[in-house]
C-alpha cells in the first residue's frame, strides 16, 4: 500500500495556526492547519505517491544485459506494432429499421425517477437503444432541467453487472414460469382464505410500508397541527428570510432539485442594489444547507426542539417552558427579521426532528402569514401515506398472523431498526417472496427472489413534489428479464398477466373518463413526450390550524454531558440502496470529502475531550446496541453530538459495496430512529485509513507573501467573499487585488480568436456544493472509478472537483464551495511543457488534450497550478465487463493506461452543436451548448458560452464586477472565471 | 613501426560508418513504406462480403441515389447502412429467387442482421462526421473514389491522417457545388483551384486543423 500511515493531528498546532492567521484565513482541513506531512506532500506535488516508489516484487535487480535485452525487445515490438493492420470490423445494420432512430444521433425520452416517493422528471439520452446519460426535464416542475447525484448515477445502476439477473428459489436458479406456477397456487389459496393477497381483492391482506429515511415525523406533525396529513410545498422563490431547523432542503430528497434553483435565484446579485434572501440554519451536523447559511448555529439535534419553542415564544405563540441555550441577541434578531418579513419568510423542519417540531413550524408559519404564501399545503402525494409500519408487521409475524410476505423493492433485513430483529422474525413467515434490483440481504432469506426491472426498464407513474404527474417510461427492454412491481402485483389481482404498460395506461384512461379514446390517445402521447401530465399539480388547501399548545409533549430532557447520536441517510449512497454504485461511492461526501467509507462525526472539541483523533476506531454503544467504526473530527459539528450516516456495512450489495463501513442500522432502534441520547464512545486504540480528498489538489499560495503582506494576500484568496453590505460599498472588491497584475504580458505571440471563444463562469454565490456536476461529468465523459486505495494515493479521476474552504473557528466556521474544472488558460502552463505536443491550444481557446499523442510524461500536470489534470496510472477503465460497454458515451474516448486526461469543456457537445449550426448556415446560439456540469447543476451556478459575443450570458457574467480569476497573478488568464461569493448576514448579529 | 592495420581497413571502416547510416535510413523507411502501403491500409483492396453487392450495378447502371440506402448521411456522423428491409423492397420483386441473394432473404426471414464487412475503417481516436462534409460540398466520390466502377467495394484512400489533412488544409482542391455532392460521375473543372476557392468562400468552409476537430 502506498498511502503512508496518517500522522495524528496536533491540537496545539491547529489552535496556534488558527490564532496566528486570524479570522480572514481560508483553510480546507484540519490536516492543513496542523501542517501534517501528508498535506505538505499533496501541496507540493500533484501526484505525491509516485508509483516508482511503490514497493516492488522482490526480484527487481536488473543487470546490464537484461536492460539491453529489454530495450532491444521493446524497440522491436514498438516497431512491429506500428505495422499492425486494423482488425476487420463488421457492420450490422437493422433488419427492419425502427422509426426515428438515426444511427450516430442520440434520442431523448422523457421519464421520471422516484426518490422516497417523490419524482424528478428526466430526459434520458439513448444511443441506438442504450440509455447512456440522464438529464433533467426542463418541463418538469421538480427538475426545471436540472438533476441530482442520484438521477445522474442511476444509469450506472441500470448497467450494473451485479444486478440480480435470474429468478432464485431458495438461493438456486429457477425461472419465471416456475414462479408463475407457484403464484397461481398461491392465488387459488388466497381466494379460498380471502386472507392473503391484495387489499381490494382479498380484504384481509395488509400493506406495510418501510422507508428507512422517510419523513414520518413530518406526517405526524401535520396531523398534530391540522388533524390531517398534508404535503408542504415550499416556495423558496417567495421567501426572503428562511429559517431551517435541521432541514437539508438544498440536498436531501427529490424536491431539493427545485428548491436549490429557487433558493439560488435569490443569491445572484447583478447590481449592488439587488436584494438577497437570508438563510438561518440551526443544525447539529454540518450540511450543505448549513454551508449556504448566512448564520449557522450548531446545536445538538435534540435541542433544536427547545430552539423551536423559544422561537415560537419570541414570535408570540403561547408556549411554555421555552428556554434555550441560544444567545438571546441571536434569537431576538432572528425573530425581528421574521417579523419584518411576514408573508415572505419561511421556517422549515428536517426529517430528524420530532412531530412536535413539525407541528410548531406549521404554527409559526401560520402566525407569520406564510401559509399560502411561502408554504403551500396540498393533499399528500403518496397514495397510502402511512407511518413506517415495520414494527406492526413484526408484531403480527410474532402473533403468527402472516403466512405469506411479499417484499417489494425494499431491503428490511439490512435497514430495519436493530431492536426489531427483523431477520429472525422474517424466518417465521412460511412463504417469503422478494423482488428487488439486487440479490441482497433480504433476498438471501427469502424463498423466492424475483429480479426487479430498473426504472429505465419499466412503466410506472409518479408525482412530483407539487403533485404533478409524470409517467415513468422505459428506455430499454429489461436487461435481465426483470419484472416491474406492477407486473408482479398483477399476478394476484384480476389484471393477471397484464403488462406494466397496459396497467399504467389503463389506469390513466380510467382517470380521464371524459375525453374520447382518440382524445385520450393524444393526451397520453403528449404526456409521454413532455414527461408531465399538464395541470395535475395538486390544488392548494388551507387547512385549519388546530394545534393545542398545551398538549405538546414535553421536550425530552437532555443531559448536557451525555452524547447524542444522530442518524442520517448517507449523502452519497442514501440509505444503502446506492451502495453498489461506484460513482456514488467515489464521490466525496460533501464537507468531509471522504470517499468509500462512512464514519462517526464528532466536533473537534468533543473528539479531543475524549482523547480521539481523526481516524481512531471507536466502539459505539447505545443502550446495548453496538457497532464500531472510525471517527472523523468535523469542524462545525455541534459538541456532544455524534452523527452516523446509514447505508454502509452492507453484506450483500455486490462487488462494489459489500463488506466495509460502519453499519449505523445496528445502533438504530424503532423508538429513536433519528436521534438517540446516551451514546458511549470507547477508544479501541486501532486506527483506520480513510480516503478523504479534502487534502488532495491543494492550490499553493506563496506563503512568504502571505506572511509579509497578510491583508492584501488574503484579499487575493482563491475564494473571494464579501457581505452584501461590503459589496454595496465596494462593488469592485473581487477585482481589486489584481489591479497591479499586468495581464497580457507574454513571451509568446497572442492567439487570435476570430470565431467563437469558449468560456465559463462559475457563480460561487449560487453554488450549493451538491456535486451533481461531478457525477454528470462521470456519465458524460466515461470517467473511470479508481477505488479507495488509489483515491488515497491522490489518483481520483474526477475532471471537476468541488473544493470546500472553511473560514473562522473550528466550532462554527463559515463554509465555501468552489467547483474547479480545467481553467482552459489563455497562456496555459501545461501546453508549453508537453514534449510530444499532446496538449495544445485550439483556435477557439480550448486547451486540447490529445490522448493518442500522450506518452504520459506528466510534465503538464506538474506545471498546472490548478491541479486539474488526471493521470491514468493504471488501467482504471473497465475494458472487460460487457454490460458496461452499453453505458459508455460513444462520442468520448475510453482512456487507457498511461494517458493524461482532464476537462474538455465537453468538446463532443461543442462539436455536435457547431456541426448542426453550420448545416443550418447560422451561428451557434447562446445557451445552445451546455456542458454536462452546467446542465446538471440545480443552482445554475455554471454558465458556458461564447465570450467573443458581448451579448452572451457568459460574457455578461464575466463583465460583472464580482468576476475574478483564480491565481490571476500567475498570468495564465483562465477562461473559467468565478463570481465572488456574497453573504447576507444580519447586521444585528455581530458574528457567529 | 609497421602499420597495424592494412589499407583495406579504411574501406571497411568507411563502409561500416556509412553502412550504419544507410541501415538506419532504410530500416526507418521500410516500415514507414509498409505502413502506408495497401497491405496495411487496405486501400484499393476489394473486400469479400456475405452478399457480393455491386455498387457499380446499383449506382452507375441503375442510377439509384446514394441516399436511398445511406439514409443518414445528411443528418448524422454515420452515413448509415441499409436495413435488410431496404434490399427486400426491390428484391421481393426482382431477382427474388437468385441464389446469390439467399443471405438477404434469410436475414429477412429469420430477423437476423446481415454482417457486412467494413470497408472504410477509420483509425482509433477519430470522430468523423459525414453530415457536415456533405453539407459543405464534399462529394461522396471525393473520399470513396469511383464508386460507380466498383463491382465489389474497396476503400479508395488510405484514410491516414496526412490524407485527411491534405484536404483540411486546402479544401479548395476538392470542394464541389452542393448539388453535385451525390453525383458519382462528377468531374472537377479544369480551373478547380480557382473555382474551389470561390466555393470555399461561398460555403463558409473553414480550414479546421486543430486536434479536437477529429480527436477527443
Amino acid at each position: 500500500m502506498h498511502a503512508e500511515p496518517k500522522t495524528p493531528l496536533d491540537v496545539q498546532v491547529i489552535a496556534a495556526n488558527l490564532k496566528h492567521d486570524g479570522a480572514r484565513r481560508l483553510w480546507r482541513s484540519l490536516e492543513e492547519l496542523a501542517r501534517t506531512p501528508e498535506y505538505d506532500a499533496f501541496l507540493h506535488d500533484e501526484f505525491p505517491n509516485d508509483p516508482e516508489k511503490e514497493p516492488k516484487p522482490a526480484r527487481h535487480g536488473l543487470n546490464r544485459r537484461e536492460v539491453l535485452k529489454l530495450m532491444a525487445a521493446s524497440a522491436a515490438l514498438s516497431g512491429l506494432t506500428a505495422c499492425t493492420k486494423l482488425p476487420t470490423e463488421k457492420i450490422v445494420p437493422y433488419v427492419r429499421a425502427p422509426e426515428e432512430v438515426i444511427p450516430g444521433r442520440p434520442l431523448f425520452y422523457a421519464t421520471s425517477m422516484v426518490d422516497r416517493g417523490v419524482a424528478v422528471g428526466l430526459l434520458v439520452e439513448s444511443h441506438m437503444g442504450r440509455p447512456t446519460k440522464v438529464e433533467g426535464n426542463p418541463d418538469h416542475p421538480g427538475s426545471l432541467g436540472a438533476s441530482n447525484i442520484f438521477c445522474q448515477a442511476s444509469v450506472l445502476t441500470l448497467w450494473d453487472p451485479d444486478r440480480s439477473q435470474v429468478v432464485l428459489r431458495e438461493g438456486r436458479i429457477s425461472d419465471w414460469p416456475a414462479f408463475l406456477a407457484m403464484a397461481a397456487d398461491l392465488r387459488a389459496n388466497f381466494t379460498s382464505t380471502k386472507g392473503a393477497g391484495l387489499r381490494m381483492q382479498f380484504p384481509k391482506a395488509k400493506w406495510y410500508t418501510h422507508e428507512p429515511c422517510g419523513n414520518y415525523a413530518a406526517r405526524q406533525g401535520a396531523r398534530m397541527a391540522f388533524g390531517r396529513n398534508v404535503n408542504s410545498v415550499y416556495r423558496f422563490d417567495q421567501a426572503a428570510v428562511v429559517v431551517s431547523l435541521d432541514c437539508d432542503f438544498l440536498n436531501d430528497g427529490a424536491a431539493s432539485v427545485r428548491y436549490a434553483r429557487d433558493f439560488a435565484n435569490w443569491r445572484e446579485i447583478e447590481t449592488p442594489r439587488a436584494q438577497m434572501n437570508r438563510l438561518y440554519v440551526v443544525e447539529s451536523t454540518p450540511s450543505i444547507t448549513g454551508a449556504m447559511a448566512d448564520h449557522r448555529l450548531p446545536i445538538r439535534c435534540g435541542e433544536i426542539e427547545i430552539f423551536a419553542r423559544a422561537l415560537g415564544a419570541a414570535l408570540g405563540l403561547p408556549l411554555r417552558g421555552a428556554s434555550s441555550a441560544v444567545p438571546d441577541s441571536w434569537m431576538k434578531a432572528v425573530s425581528r427579521d421574521l417579523q419584518n418579513h411576514r408573508g415572505s419568510s419561511l421556517i422549515v423542519a428536517g426529517a430528524s426532528q420530532s412531530p412536535s417540531v413539525h407541528a410548531l413550524v406549521h404554527a409559526i408559519n401560520a402566525s407569520l402569514g406564510n401559509a399560502g404564501q411561502t408554504v403551500i399545503y396540498t393533499d399528500p402525494i403518496e397514495l397510502s401515506p402511512e407511518n413506517d409500519s415495520l414494527s406492526e408487521l413484526v408484531k403480527e409475524i410474532e402473533a403468527g398472523q402472516v403466512s405469506t410476505l411479499l417484499i417489494l423493492d425494499s431491503n428490511p433485513v439490512f435497514t430495519a431498526p436493530a431492536d426489531l430483529q427483523f431477520a429472525q422474525q422474517l424466518l417465521k413467515v412460511s412463504l417469503r417472496i422478494h423482488c428487488g434490483l439486487y440479490d441482497d440481504e433480504t433476498a438471501e432469506l427469502c424463498h423466492w427472489h424475483i429480479p426487479q426491472a430498473h426504472f429505465l426498464e419499466s412503466w410506472s407513474d409518479a408525482r412530483a413534489y407539487d403533485g404533478t404527474v409524470g409517467i415513468v417510461q422505459p428506455l430499454i427492454a429489461p436487461l435481465y428479464h426483470g419484472r416491474s412491481l406492477h407486473e408482479l402485483l398483477a399476478l394476484f389481482t384480476d389484471d393477471i398477466g397484464e403488462s406494466d404498460h397496459a396497467l399504467v395506461r389503463d389506469y390513466w384512461r380510467r382517470e380521464h373518463s371524459q375525453p374520447s379514446a382518440e382524445q385520450f390517445g393524444n393526451l397520453w402521447e403528449k404526456t409521454l413526450h413532455d414527461g408531465v401530465m399538464a395541470g395535475t399539480a395538486l390544488p392548494a388547501l388551507s387547512p385549519k390550524l388546530i394545534l393545542d399548545y398545551g398538549k405538546l409533549p414535553d421536550v425530552p430532557a437532555h443531559n448536557e454531558q451525555s452524547i447524542e447520536v444522530v442518524f442520517r441517510p448517507d449523502p452519497t449512497i442514501g440509505d444503502g440502496r446506492w451502495a453498489n454504485n461506484a460513482w456514488l461511492q467515489e464521490l466525496p461526501k460533501p464537507l468531509t470529502k471522504i470517499t468509500w467509507d462512512n464514519f462517526v462525526a464528532l466536533s473537534p472539541a468533543t473528539a479531543w475531550r475524549l482523547g480521539l483523533t481523526t481516524g481512531d476506531v471507536v466502539n459505539l454503544n447505545i443502550g446495548g446496541w453496538k457497532a464500531s467504526g472510525p471517527m472523523w473530527a468535523q469542524p462545525g459539528h455541534a459538541d456532544n453530538s455524534a452523527t452516523v450516516t446509514l447505508g454502509y456495512g452492507r453484506k450483500r450489495a455486490g462487488h462494489v459495496g459489500t463488506g466495509f463501513g460502519l453499519n449505523g442500522y445496528l445502533l438504530r432502534t424503532s423508538s429513536a430512529p433519528a436521534i438517540a441520547s446516551g451514546l458511549q464512545i470507547e477508544k479501541t486504540g486501532k486506527t483506520y485509513l480513510m480516503a478523504a480528498t479534502q487534502i488532495h489538489h491543494p492550490i499553493e499560495r506563496n506563503n512568504q507573501q502571505v506572511e509579509e503582506e497578510s491583508e492584501n494576500a488574503f484579499a487575493r484568496d482563491l475564494v473571494r467573499i464579501a457581505t452584501l453590505e461590503e459589496f454595496r460599498k465596494n462593488p469592485q472588491f473581487a477585482r481589486e487585488p489584481e489591479k497591479e497584475v499586468a495581464t497580457g504580458l507574454s513571451l509568446y505571440p497572442p492567439f487570435k480568436y476570430e470565431g467563437y471563444a469558449w468560456g465559463m463562469s462559475i457563480d460561487l454565490s449560487r453554488c450549493t456544493g451538491c456535486q451533481a456536476c461531478v457525477i454528470a461529468c462521470y456519465a458524460e465523459n466515461n470517467i473511470a472509478v479508481v477505488g479507495k486505495y488509489e483515491v488515497m494515493a491522490g489518483r481520483d479521476m474526477q475532471w471537476i472537483r468541488v473544493d470546500n474552504y472553511y473560514r473562522g473557528s473550528l466550532e462554527n466556521p463559515e463554509t465555501y464551495f468552489q467547483p474547479v474544472p480545467c481553467m482552459h488558460c489563455e497562456q496555459a502552463p501545461c501546453e508549453i511543457v508537453c514534449p510530444v505536443g499532446a496538449t495544445l491550444h485550439s483556435p477557439e481557446g480550448l486547451n486540447e488534450m490529445v490522448y493518442n499523442r500522450c506518452v504520459g510524461t506528466r510534465y503538464c500536470s506538474n506545471n498546472c497550478p490548478y491541479k486539474v489534470r488526471r493521470f491514468n496510472f493504471k488501467l482504471y477503465s473497465d475494458w472487460v465487463t460487457p454490460s458496461l460497454y452499453g453505458l459508455r458515451n460513444p462520442d468520448v474516448t475510453v482512456r487507457s493506461r498511461g494517458v493524461m486526461e482532464k476537462c474538455t469543456y465537453c468538446v463532443q457537445r461543442i462539436n455536435a452543436v457547431k456541426i448542426n449550426a453550420e448545416k443550418e448556415d447560422r451561428l451557434v446560439r447562446d445557451g445552445e451548448i451546455q456542458t454536462a456540469c452546467q446542465q446538471a447543476c440545480p443552482a445554475q451556478a455554471i454558465i458556458f458560452g461564447n465570450i467573443n459575443d458581448p451579448d452572451s450570458r457568459v460574457s455578461k457574467l464575466k463583465h460583472q464586477t464580482r468576476d475574478y480569476s483564480l491565481l490571476a497573478e500567475l498570468n495564465t488568464r483562465p477562461r473559467t472565471t468565478y463570481l465572488a461569493k456574497l453573504r447576507n448576514p444580519n447586521p444585528e448579529i455581530s458574528s457567529t | 613501426m609497421a602499420q597495424v592495420f592494412h589499407h583495406s581497413t579504411n574501406l571497411i571502416s568507411r563502409l561500416t560508418i556509412y553502412g550504419f547510416f544507410l541501415l538506419v535510413a532504410v530500416g526507418g523507411f521500410i516500415p514507414y513504406w509498409i505502413d502506408g502501403s495497401p497491405y496495411v491500409t487496405e486501400a484499393n483492396v476489394p473486400k469479400a462480403q456475405p452478399v457480393p453487392f455491386s455498387h457499380k450495378h446499383h449506382t452507375a447502371e441503375l442510377g439509384i441515389d446514394c441516399r436511398y440506402c445511406h439514409t443518414s448521411v445528411e443528418q448524422s456522423s454515420f452515413a448509415g447502412l441499409p436495413p435488410t428491409e431496404t434490399c427486400i423492397t426491390c428484391h421481393s420483386q426482382i431477382w427474388k429467387n437468385s441464389p446469390m441473394l439467399e443471405p438477404v432473404r434469410q436475414s429477412f426471414r429469420e430477423n437476423r442482421s446481415i454482417e457486412w464487412v467494413r470497408v472504410n475503417a477509420l483509425p482509433e481516436f477519430v470522430y468523423f462526421d459525414h453530415s457536415i462534409h456533405v453539407a459543405k460540398g464534399i462529394g461522396c466520390t471525393t473520399c470513396h473514389g469511383p464508386i460507380g466502377a466498383m463491382p465489389l467495394t474497396w476503400a479508395a484512400n488510405s484514410l491516414k491522417m496526412s490524407w485527411c489533412l491534405d484536404c483540411h488544409r486546402h479544401p479548395e482542391n476538392n470542394v464541389r457545388p452542393k448539388d453535385e455532392v451525390f453525383s458519382i460521375s462528377y468531374q472537377p473543372p479544369a480551373h478547380q483551384i480557382e473555382f474551389g476557392t470561390k466555393l470555399v468562400k461561398e460555403y463558409k468552409i473553414y480550414s479546421l486543423t486543430d486536434c479536437w476537430t477529429c480527436h477527443r
